[in-house]
């Protein structure tokens, strides 16, 4: 029981920050642009969150500027996408090895901590919150465990993610009139124009959506996970966001479930390293950490159940005259 | 996607101005970014050339990561021209290692030199190309993209190397995630061993006879994919793959005979890496040299010249890029990073930036 609770808890934690970027990859798939700059956009924000929550002292400040640094990106990648119809994977990959070129040189020339940035204060960062009640429930059996030690005790992050955000990142995709035209312009741009939708717009909104979900999930890494910048510290968390939203074929829930199934299959790897399971053997850990690209292969090429992207995902919209 | 794509400019200007501005508009954007963490970008600049150019060992280094940036460059290119977007040169040149590995570690006690290399060529072309083959297959077959397939490929390789090197191939007793060093007879010969031979003093570096090999794989590039049958049907079907199926050609067929190509191609760099300069397989002795490919290959606009020329910017600017680094403390060597990136934007995403001002400068001219 008690380790089963610990698998789940820390399932939550590692699954919080992909279920932010697969969301925020969400956003921007389902209008069309695929987006592969996830990763860059999260190495960006942790670095621009972690900085200022060390200048400041205040970890809402690095959030803001997480979200805001992310922003950037996310933007410069809606100009060559919907203003320049570029192409959508080559911007990517540039998102991606610039956030990597830049974060640590950067981080190197206002730090000096060989790109890194210094630990953060207590008061800097997230802290893990205790719900009410969460001391006086832990003796009382089965309820008690659950609540003290699986849904109390997470940054105040987790709670927006889970409660927030997934929520209100459903309702407006499917209950919304922006989610509406946000999926018709990512199914069928030229009827969403001829309906007399502005299908820059609704791209570009999407993408700053985008940003501000990419940005926190790139702050939970840094200024509440580690306490600090650390050079490439995202280490393919955007590519697996990418992976679970592609699991979960492009739908909110799904792909929260994809995240959770990932950030479990994590949790049960690190538990795992070393131990000698009885007939198996130990395993190693490579196996388990292959399981979420392999998957993903696999559903992408129809052999488990199919995935099917947004019809005009990666194609320019180019108006018709 | 719309790559491979004919361009409205005249070729000599796509292939001279258009890099030119590219690159200009990368370098002034790094150059801001230096001038913003109080260094003078000028003089980085020439320590950077420096670096890279100003003395032998400086230039042994830059040809030598050359070498490397031509193979996945003209990987990246060959699944270009098919309309192919191959992201995993890093993967495929890690496997392509794999193969050379397993081949030196199986025969250097056994065979001489001029029986072994050919066969490490073989096996580092093979397993490229084969784990290329995968998801060239499953795009052909089963339509799924090549981008996301060969990205989760990266990841899968990674871990599949990890675990063949810590677990199985990793030297007795060591603890380090290493091979055992290959036997002398596996080695590429070095330039300045060759250099010696005919009477000529070269100072050491990691250059090696793979800088030939390399140039030798442009000129079979360009031969292949501009004169020959399965070129023009490689050109076609990446141009336009319906008009390439009315015309009776095999799509599916060239997309994966065009993979396995750019796997073999990557596959290659390992030849310059392991039996070049390390002499043992290490954890991620590809450093981002697939990634760099992409860069090559934009801004070689997918020509072996081009790329050759590409190819040795990049070369330099990893090894003035190294050199800087020491000379200054406040800049990482990460900082190229940045340019590639910005490469990449410039000549990748925002194609369409500086080619219809050209274009339209080139139009009233007429």
């Amino acid at each position: 029981m008690e380790q089963l609770i610990s698998l789940l808890d820390s399932t939550i934690r590692v699954s919080t920050p992909l279920i932010l970027a697969a969301l925020a990859g969400l956003f921007s798939e389902r209008s069309g642009v695929v987006d592969i700059g996830l990763e860059g956009k999260m190495l960006t924000a942790a670095f621009a969150s972690a900085s200022v929550a060390y200048l400041t002292g205040n970890p809402w400040l690095g959030l803001m500027a997480g979200m805001a640094a992310s922003m950037v990106l996310s933007m410069l990648h809606a100009l060559v996408s919907v203003t320049y119809n570029g192409n959508q994977l080559i911007s990517g990959m540039a998102v991606n090895t610039i956030a990597s070129g830049i974060t640590p040189v950067l981080a190197l020339a206002w730090f000096q901590q060989g790109g890194n940035t210094p630990p953060l204060d207590d008061s800097a960062r997230f802290q893990e919150l205790t719900l009410p009640f969460a001391d006086r429930l832990s003796d009382v059996p089965v309820i008690g465990p659950i609540y003290s030690n699986l849904i109390s005790g997470h940054c105040i992050l987790v709670y927006l993610t889970f409660l927030l955000v997934l929520p209100l990142v459903t309702w407006v995709v499917y209950r919304s009139r922006f989610g509406l035209r946000l999926r018709a312009v990512g199914e069928n741009p030229h009827a969403a124009d001829t309906a007399g939708i502005s299908v820059a717009r609704v791209r570009y909104l999407a993408l700053m959506c985008n940003g501000l979900l990419c940005g926190m999930a790139g702050t939970f890494l840094s200024v509440y996970q580690t306490g600090s910048f650390i050079k490439e510290m995202t280490a393919g968390k955007g590519f697996l966001a990418l992976a679970a939203l592609i699991f979960g074929k492009w739908r909110p829930v799904y792909a929260v479930l994809g995240c959770l199934l990932f950030a479990f299959a994590d949790a049960v790897q690190i538990r795992l390293e070393g131990v000698s399971l009885p007939l198996i053997g130990e395993i190693p850990s490579q196996f388990i950490q292959v399981i979420p690209y392999v998957l993903t292969v696999l559903l992408l090429a129809g052999f488990v159940g199919k995935a099917v992207a947004p019809k005009a995902i990666g194609i320019p919209f180019v108006k018709s005259r | 996607m719309k790559l491979g794509q004919p361009s409205t400019l005249p070729r000599w200007a796509q292939l001279t101005i258009l890099p030119v501005l590219n690159l200009v508009a990368a370098l002034l954007v790094t150059g801001v970014v230096t001038w913003l963490i109080g260094e003078n970008p000028l003089e980085c600049l020439k320590l950077l050339i420096h670096g890279a150019f100003g003395y032998g060992e400086g230039i042994g280094y830059t040809l030598f990561y050359t070498t490397d940036f031509i193979f996945t460059g003209l990987a990246v290119a060959a699944a270009y021209h098919a309309g192919l977007f191959n992201i995993g040169g890093e993967g495929q040149a890690y496997l392509g290692g794999l193969g050379i590995t397993l081949t030196v570690l199986a025969f250097d006690k056994i065979l001489p030199f001029w029986l072994l290399m050919p066969l490490c060529l073989m096996a580092a072309m093979i397993f490229g190309a084969a784990w290329a083959y995968i998801p060239a297959w499953l795009q052909a077959r089963r339509g799924s993209h090549i981008v996301v397939t060969t990205i989760m490929f990266n990841f899968i390789s990674y871990s599949v190397m990890l675990y063949l090197i810590g677990h199985h191939l990793i030297e007795a007793g060591s603890q380090n995630p290493t091979t055992r060093e290959f036997g002398a007879n596996s080695w590429m010969p070095a330039m300045q061993g060759m250099a010696a031979a005919i009477g000529v003093h070269l100072p050491n570096t990691p250059l090696n006879a793979s800088f030939f090999l390399a140039l030798i794989a442009c000129g079979v590039f360009y031969l292949v994919v501009w004169h020959t049958r399965w070129g023009y049907e490689l050109r076609t079907v990446g141009t336009n793959g319906d008009a390439a199926r009315y015309a009776g050609m095999n799509v599916p067929k060239v997309i994966i005979v065009a993979m396995c190509a750019s796997g073999a191609l990557a596959g290659l760099a390992a030849v310059n890496e392991l039996l070049g300069s390390t002499h043992r397989m290490n954890v991620d002795f590809t450093n981002g040299i697939g990634f760099v490919g992409v860069a090559v290959a934009l801004m070689g606009r997918n020509h072996p010249v081009g790329i050759i020329l590409s190819a040795l910017l990049f070369g330099a600017l990893t090894q003035g890029g190294l050199d800087l680094s020491f000379a200054k403390p406040l800049i990482t060597r990460e900082m190229v990073l940045l340019i590639e990136g910005l490469v990449i934007l410039f000549c990748g995403g925002l194609e369409n930036l500086f080619e219809p001002m050209l274009a339209g400068l080139f139009k009233r001219g007429k």
